[in-house]
């Protein structure tokens, strides 16, 4: 076939791209060459517009045993284990089909893990979507949760957290984002680096079908009204047999004859073979005769750019191929030689006798494009900086409720109750929790876990939206008495060939770089999601962080309020909200329907230093439960504090307005109860960190005020069923006896 | 002697039951593999939770074709005493050791969370170290749990004392809340919630703790 300008258009490849091609080759490349080309140099698995500022981030730190460009990023927890952890979206094929598009996604990320010779022990999911007013929005939230609990479920790995918000921008553009962690041996880590000439490079899993050819590529272009034909883009996934391939995985790795392992994800075959090549400075061979597929007739173009599901390429040691074999023919699984390492550092692919494609391994990469895109803008916002005038509110308690019942306040019970979060009876802290907690069984250290984004802050700022989802995360962790040791991103942004889009990225890597620099948290991996805008609208700049922690096993303090007479602590203090940090609320969006200004305004160090309080009260044994406060403000977090049976009265000095004090989210501060509030403060003085002692716990009301005035007294059974409600509410689906 | 955990392609729980059993009961449990034919050394048999062959067929339809399966009934005709959790429930009822139906779910959804059983009878191994009328909190996981059978086989099951568990607050629209029902000769147990995970304080609840601590008072010989 003839490469035409239009066929190179096709493969999303631009005249300069091709020409770069051209040169590396020495020729002019053959069809499939193209398709080869495009997939690894696509924006998603090439990173080309992103790659110079993540550089940015930092990746050191003590605990950090692999940092990025491997698989997933790898920490030591200590007594000889270690935990493999990554974040990875599929937003553009869970907007095509959401249910597929989310179980894949689920799919992807944990052979991620497990390929580094990880077991999976946890997952967590960050969610974005349209309101559910739209009929089509709510069919998108119902497949993409359906989805998760189903591949997840099936697998054996527990859900245990994530978040789940609302905004008008992700109607055609829903965020998926998913975490998995997994735990190994120090010693038993595997790398996908090919080594050994003459070792033979085998094919495990899923046949080979015509199913997600060209993923890559559409997850790299913005959609338009052609997209949602593009179904057949979507694979399906089969998470009996990922839970195989899993088991098989780990007990041929226990042979000692695997060298190197990578799993088939985006641009399957392909990426796979040339990065592990790549990696190790080897060339592949590989004879497309060899690779068993599940329909005839394919071309080598469709099986290189396959991206059928649950596969994995591994090099054996030669002459110890059996060893393999015998592991996958137990768990019933496919396993085949499909070529060797070479010498010449080519990636060679062979069809019915003939090269039909040879490529230098680094040219597809490590030699991909990367551009400086033009950022040198401010990034794009359409609302004002300036606050409209802030009506007094009419009725605080209708607002309380009105606010816990909102979408993203509100339980999402109705969401993980969907989901196993007890399967292998590890999760110390599960859904509901500040952060949860998993704990390793083979060591007496558990892994606190958070993920947290905020696109409404980010948009008015990202660089400062980027650094509160930083501190939330760590404050989340810190709640539950962990120490920050590492984070995974996962960046979700528009089109980045627009300069205004460019800065909002540029901005947030700057911000996340800068937090996770001062919290001590390297980030060691992640993902990076571009191009989400559908007929030119886009996202709300998402960057979505998650932070893992260790702590000492032992069961930590919950939110809910245990008993009463306690006294209420708000270590960090009422903070700082005025009328333009108000904009960001989500009393402003909840409310009254707007957005404008800034974010809250955080002090990293005062941050900090409020979690180095928190958790040495939480080791002191001082707290009965305790709560950070985030979205919604004081009043919110107390909400939640909440049971039906306890609840609080709560005095609060210092600020004039009503709203601010109760609804305003000023960061650094945790609601901490106690029954030893001396203690409690001294801890605080010691850190320099405000406790105002705010009041005691009570029965059955909420009771919050000033010394004037009460501004919210309200039962707590109304509270938590307006909580409890409004997901259900929403989908007109109530919930069977939920607790 | 020993308590046998099976391992079917997509166990899930295969893991959990056996470290219950290992670390929290501290009595003994190997897997056995899902091609085995021979129990033999064997004092109890847990059929674990998960999605056997993924269960894309009805919930333990292919499962119950398995070669341990013969081994499985021979087992309990023997005797032996046979637990089915969740999927292992599904299992036992697709072979006929148990009778009636686990359908989807009255709300058609997945559901996980703490429930609160009854114990409705303290007369058999696996109940009987809980007193009749003892609640135990533990949690389900399942998509398909809502036990169903014609009235004369529920009527029966009531009369012959052989419903074990029931649920307080139905969570999945099971036939008189069962959660939990034995065989005529009460050697053989399916239950859908998962006992092996309310075993050790950290996890919220050692409640289901009882249930193993009966089967091993009576196999004594599976302590280590």
């Amino acid at each position: 076939m003839t490469i035409t300008p239009e066929l190179i258009e096709q493969h999303q490849l631009t005249p300069a791209e091709y020409g770069k091609i051209v040169s590396l080759l020495g020729r002019h490349p053959s069809y499939t060459e193209l398709g080869v080309f495009s997939v690894m140099w696509s924006e998603h698995c090439s990173y080309k517009s992103s790659r110079i500022h993540l550089k940015k981030l930092p990746t050191r730190g003590k605990h950090v045993v692999q940092g990025p460009g491997e698989n997933a990023g790898i920490i030591g927890i200590g007594g000889g284990w270690v935990v493999a952890f990554k974040i990875e979206s599929h937003n553009h094929p869970s907007y095509i089909e959401p249910f597929q598009g989310a179980a894949t996604g689920v799919g992807g990320i944990l052979r991620d893990i497990f390929t580094m010779g990880a077991r999976p022990i946890a997952v967590m999911d960050s969610l974005r979507f349209g309101p559910l007013t739209k009929p089509h929005n709510l069919r998108i939230l119902s497949g993409v949760v359906g989805g998760i609990a189903h591949y997840g479920n099936c697998f054996g790995v527990p859900t245990v957290g994530g978040e789940c918000v609302f905004e008008e921008c992700y109607s055609a553009n829903p965020l998926v984002n998913v975490f998995a962690l997994g735990v190994c041996k120090d010693n038993e880590i595997f790398y996908a680096r090919a080594s050994g000439i003459g070792n033979p490079v085998i094919y495990v899993g899923a046949k080979t079908g015509r199913d997600g050819i060209h993923g890559a590529s559409m997850a790299s272009a913005e959609f338009t009204e052609e997209s949602k034909q593009k179904r057949p883009n979507v694979q399906v996934g089969d998470p009996f047999l990922e839970k195989l391939l899993l088991e098989a995985c780990l007990e041929a790795m226990k042979t000692g004859a695997i060298v190197a392992i990578q799993d088939m994800g985006a641009a399957g075959l392909t990426s796979s073979s040339c990065e592990m090549g790549s990696r190790g400075g080897v060339g592949i061979d590989l004879d497309l005769d060899l690779v068993p597929q599940r329909e005839s007739g394919m071309t080598a173009y469709e099986m290189l750019l396959s991206e059928s599901q649950e596969r994995m390429l591994l090099v054996a040691e030669k002459g110890r191929e059996d060893e393999v074999f015998r592991v996958f023919k137990k768990w019933g699984l496919d396993a085949v030689t499909i070529g060797v390492v070479t010498d010449d550092g080519k990636l060679r692919i062979r069809h019915h006798g003939q090269v039909v494609a040879e490529i230098p391994n680094p040219a597809l990469a490590d030699e991909a494009p990367r551009y400086d895109r033009p950022h040198g803008t401010k990034p794009h916002r359409k609302a004002p900086l300036d606050a409209p005038e802030i009506p007094a509110s009419k009725d605080l308690n209708a607002d309380l409720l009105r606010l816990v019942g909102s979408p993203d306040l509100c339980s999402k019970r109705w969401i993980w109750e969907q989901y196993d979060y007890t399967v292998r009876t590890n999760t110390i802290a599960g859904p509901g929790s500040d952060a949860a907690v998993v704990r390793v069984k083979e060591t007496d250290t558990s892994i606190a876990m958070s993920l947290d984004g905020n696109g409404r802050y980010c948009y008015l700022d990202p660089r400062e939206g980027a650094k509160l989802a930083v501190a939330e995360c760590c404050r989340n962790l810190a709640t539950t008495g962990a120490v920050p040791v590492a984070a995974t991103n996962n960046l979700n942004f528009g089109n980045p060939e627009r300069p205004e889009i460019m800065a909002q990225l540029v901005e947030a890597i700057e911000g996340i770089a800068e937090a996770c620099e001062f919290f001590e948290a390297p980030i060691t991996g992640g993902n990076v999601s571009l191009y989400n805008e559908t007929l030119g609208e886009g996202i709300y700049p998402t960057p979505v962080l998650g932070i893992i922690g260790l702590m000492k096993t032992a069961i930590p303090a919950p939110v809910q309020f245990r008993s009463e007479g306690a006294e209420i602590v708000l270590l960090g203090g009422f903070g700082e909200t005025d009328d333009v940090r108000f904009g960001s609320s989500e009393y402003a969006k909840v409310v009254l329907n707007q957005l404008w200004g800034l974010p809250p305004r955080l002090d990293m160090d005062y941050e900090k230093r409020v979690h180095d309080a928190v958790r040495e009260i939480l080791a002191a044994g001082l707290a009965e439960s305790a709560h950070d406060l985030s979205d919604g403000g004081l009043a919110v977090a107390l909400s939640e504090c909440c049971t039906s049976a306890l609840g609080a009265q709560v005095t609060v000095g210092g600020i004039a307005r009503p709203e601010f004090a109760l609804f305003g989210e000023s960061p650094s501060r945790i609601l901490v109860i106690t029954r030893n509030p001396g203690r409690v403060r001294e801890i605080a003085l010691f850190y320099r960190v405000e406790c105002p002692a705010i009041g005691v716990t009570m029965k059955e009301r909420l009771r919050i005020g000033n010394e004037h005035g009460m501004w919210i007294d309200l039962v707590t059974s109304d509270l938590k069923q307006s909580f409890e409600n409004g997901l259900p509410r929403l989908l007109s689906q109530p919930l069977t006896n939920a607790g | 002697m020993k308590a046998g955990v099976i391992v079917f392609p997509g166990s899930n729980c295969d893991h959990d039951a056996w470290y219950a059993i290992n670390q929290n009961l501290h009595g003994q449990a190997e897997f056995i593999w899902h091609d085995s034919t021979d129990l033999g050394g064997f004092d109890a048999v847990v059929l674990p939770g998960g999605f056997s062959y993924g269960d894309y067929l009805r919930c333990g339809a292919i499962a119950r074709f398995s070669p341990v399966m013969n081994a499985v009934k021979k087992f309990a005709a023997g005797g032996g005493l046979v637990l089915g959790v969740c999927n292992g429930f599904q299992i036992l009822v697709e072979a006929g050791l148990l009778p009636g139906a686990l359908l989807r779910n009255i709300d058609l959804r997945f559901i996980c969370r703490e429930v609160t059983l009854r114990t409705e009878t303290a007369d058999s191994p696996f109940t009987s170290k809980l007193r009749k009328g003892q609640l135990l909190h533990m949690p389900i996981a399942h998509g398909e749990g809502r036990y169903f059978a014609d009235d004369r086989t529920l009527d029966e099951l009531e009369a012959e004392d052989r419903v074990a568990f029931r649920f307080v607050g139905n969570p999945n629209g099971s036939a008189r809340d069962i959660a939990g029902i034995l065989n005529r000769e009460r050697n053989v147990l399916g239950m859908m919630p998962h006992p092996e995970r309310a075993c050790d304080a950290l996890m919220g609840s050692t409640e289901g703790l009882g249930i193993f601590e009966s089967m091993l008072s009576a196999v004594p010989s599976f302590a280590k």
